[in-house]
């Protein structure tokens, strides 16, 4: 079991991981995502006793890492496929991590079976590709035989048939009651593989909950609501006035907005009450990667959306969609966000267990405000 | 955590499973070799050059040992290679994560180090004074002369302790090149200029390559140079502190830091 409270990891002015707690079962594959940056390889190098937290504590079986005894027999880990030394071979690589772990030899030619690294074992592993590199790390992960297992991104350069063969291994060990934690920035891997996730953003944990209740709270449906081309007042007249009445609106990138926690009929009815003519209203279902970028988008995106809007003056309206991985590299810590409220709607009430659903009406929406600004937790998309 | 001799073991796979212990340790030999066994060709077969205070303090122990001045850069490169590529290739996350027990590792891995460096350099300093005497004719001297077996014994242990000072310098800078490129300057111009200039000569004494090699002297101020505020054996001891200092800077510093 992996035991995490209040795990705060600063690099000087950056915040890379922040009051995270969390809790790894054993017997389950724990999925540990969230998108380039988020924090997980930091949080990881924690876990290991390589970085000191900042403030927080995380355990293993109940100790830090460092006062664990026997660690290396009870803790195995893949943390970067190229952490090899390129000029010592795959089996000489294997012989010093287990000398180091006082594992004994013939467990080499072992691991090496089950990766299925035998055959290029006496190769220098400069020559490996990413894909052998990963498998040569979670040979060494599997050294000791340890009872829970760490994973960063182990798919990266994986193809298709790596990609399954890791899956079911991970399957196979946690069904022997091991402990095992796996990161990724891809939700859609983490769906098919984990039991439980654990779900960060800019550091901070976004949802903590299994699998199956990730997706039937994510995969809700909502409507795509347009009113008249150019007609700004309209659209926020109904923004408002949805917001009012429990909706949770958020601008799309083609002009549509997209609305949560209101039937069709009702917002039908608002819309009619309010004067504003639609042009569209229709049924939509929210999918799972879609659900999660939300998520942590949200708290990527909220920073670079003021960014750049102050930086290339922006006349107000829909914001242009934000890439995916772009905004990662330069997002505040979470302190540091400009005009960050106290609290963080949606996300923030901060339960260190579970992901809180936005309230249905922030306090601080802004009833009737010109343009719907994005709330931050809920960029556009 | 394994057990200590578990981590030596490892730590002496490791030495040995990368080509550039081979090679560094390798090139240590044959250039201190070569270069005093040259040098040593040239002293005998110009020794009627030299001035009559030269003649006088003539000292073919430490002549033979002229290569050095090279051989010594090659045990540098060997020393920061086995710390840094840790860094380097990221291996010390693995490293760490298989002993927590900082201490333990780094303790292991200077040990297997610095007996590895210890036996090459008693290899090369026997093997470069014989060559080197062979090449000095007339003016050579025996292994039975007074102090002249406690140079040559001082050569190896000099090679040994400049490898510990470069690990110790590593540890702290936890980069190849940085390390390398201070090191390498350091003991090949530095080191050199500071000491040619009058005004810091008495200080470049005490940095650790100009005191560690007085105990390759045997005759008190060889070749008509000043004589020395240390013997032997006190210059080694600086020299010896020099590492000592580096080695601690160099826990410190793993003990401290992320990895
Ligand atoms: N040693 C470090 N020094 C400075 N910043 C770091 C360091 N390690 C990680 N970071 C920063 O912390 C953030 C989280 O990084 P990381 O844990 O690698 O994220 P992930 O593994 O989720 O992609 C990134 O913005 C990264 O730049
Ligand atoms: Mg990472």
């Amino acid at each position: 079991m992996i035991e995490a409270r209040g795990l705060t990891k600063t690099y000087g002015a950056k915040t890379a991981v922040y009051n995270l707690s969390f809790t790894v079962q054993p017997g389950l594959i724990t999925g540990f995502v969230g998108p380039n940056g988020a924090g997980k390889s930091t949080t990881m190098r924690m876990i290991l006793g390589l970085d000191e937290p900042s403030s927080g504590t995380v355990t293993v079986g109940g100790h830090p890492y460092r006062k664990l005894p026997n660690a290396p027999r009870q803790v195995g880990a893949l943390l970067d496929a190229k952490a090899v030394h390129g000029g010592r071979s795959a089996r000489n690589h294997l012989r010093c991590v287990a000398q180091l772990s006082g594992i004994p030899q013939r467990r080499v030619d072992e691991v090496l079976d089950v990766v299925g690294l035998r055959e290029v074992a006496g190769r220098r592993s400069k020559g490996f590709s990413l894909g052998m590199g990963q498998r040569l790390g979670i040979a060494g992960a599997l050294l000791g035989d340890p009872q829970i297992l760490l994973f960063d991104e182990p798919v990266n350069g994986l193809d298709p048939e790596g990609i399954l063969w890791i899956r079911n291994l991970m399957k196979k060990l946690a069904s022997e009651g091991r402990t095992i934690f796996v990161s990724s920035h891809l939700m859609s891997e983490m769906a098919l593989t984990a039991d439980h996730l654990v779900v960060i953003g800019r550091g901070q944990l976004m949802a903590d909950m299994s699998v199956r209740d990730f997706i039937n709270t994510h995969s809700a449906s909502f409507a795509r609501v347009r009113v008249p081309d150019g007609e700004q007042g309209q659209r926020a007249k109904l923004t408002a006035a949805l917001t009012e009445h429990g909706g949770q609106v958020q601008p799309e990138d083609d002009g549509a907005l997209r609305v949560a926690g209101l039937p069709l009929p009702r917002i039908s009815d608002l819309a009619h009450d309010a004067g504003v003519r639609l042009w569209e209203l229709s049924p939509h279902e929210a999918s799972l990667e879609e659900a999660y970028m939300r998520m942590t988008q949200g708290a990527v995106d909220f920073r670079s959306t003021v960014d750049q809007r102050s930086g290339l003056q922006q006349p107000a309206g829909p914001v242009p969609p934000q890439g995916y991985a772009a905004p990662a590299p330069g997002y505040a810590p979470p302190a540091a966000a400009p005009g960050a409220p106290p609290v963080q709607p949606g996300y923030a009430p901060a339960a260190p267990q579970g992901y809180a659903p936005p309230p249905p009406a922030p306090p601080h929406a802004p009833a009737g405000a010109a343009a719907p600004a994005p709330r931050e937790g809920e960029a556009p998309r | 955590m394994a057990a200590p001799s578990a981590v030596l073991k490892s730590e002496w796979t490791k030495v040995r499973t990368v080509s550039s212990t081979m090679w560094t340790l390798a090139a240590a030999l044959v250039l201190t070799a070569a270069v005093g066994a040259l040098l040593s060709g040239v002293m005998n077969a110009t020794y009627d050059d030299l001035s009559r205070a030269e003649q006088l303090t003539f000292d073919p122990t430490l002549v033979s040992f002229f290569g050095m001045m090279l051989g010594q850069l090659a045990m540098v490169v060997f020393g920061v290679l086995v710390v840094s590529t840790e860094y380097s290739s990221g291996m010390i996350r693995t490293s760490l994560a298989a002993v927590p027990q900082r201490a333990a590792f780094y303790v292991s891995k200077v040990v297997v180090a610095t007996l590895l460096a210890l036996v090459v350099g008693l290899l090369t300093s026997f093997v470069t004074f014989f060559v080197g005497q062979a090449l000095l004719g007339d003016h050579s001297a025996s292994i039975t002369d007074d102090n002249v077996l406690r140079a040559v014994i001082g050569a190896g242990l000099y090679m040994t302790v400049i490898t510990m000072f470069s690990m110790g310098v590593a540890a702290m800078l936890r980069s190849t090149v940085l390390s390398l490129g201070l090191l390498m300057a350091f003991f090949f111009l530095i080191s050199s200029i500071l000491a040619g200039v009058p005004a810091t000569r008495d200080v470049a004494r005490y940095l650790p390559d100009q005191a560690g090699s007085a105990v390759m002297q045997v005759v008190p101020g060889a070749l008509d140079s000043d004589k020395l505020p240390y013997g032997p054996w006190g210059g080694f001891g600086i020299m010896c502190a020099w590492a000592a200092a580096a080695l601690i800077g160099g826990y410190a510093v793993l003990k401290k830091r992320d990895a």
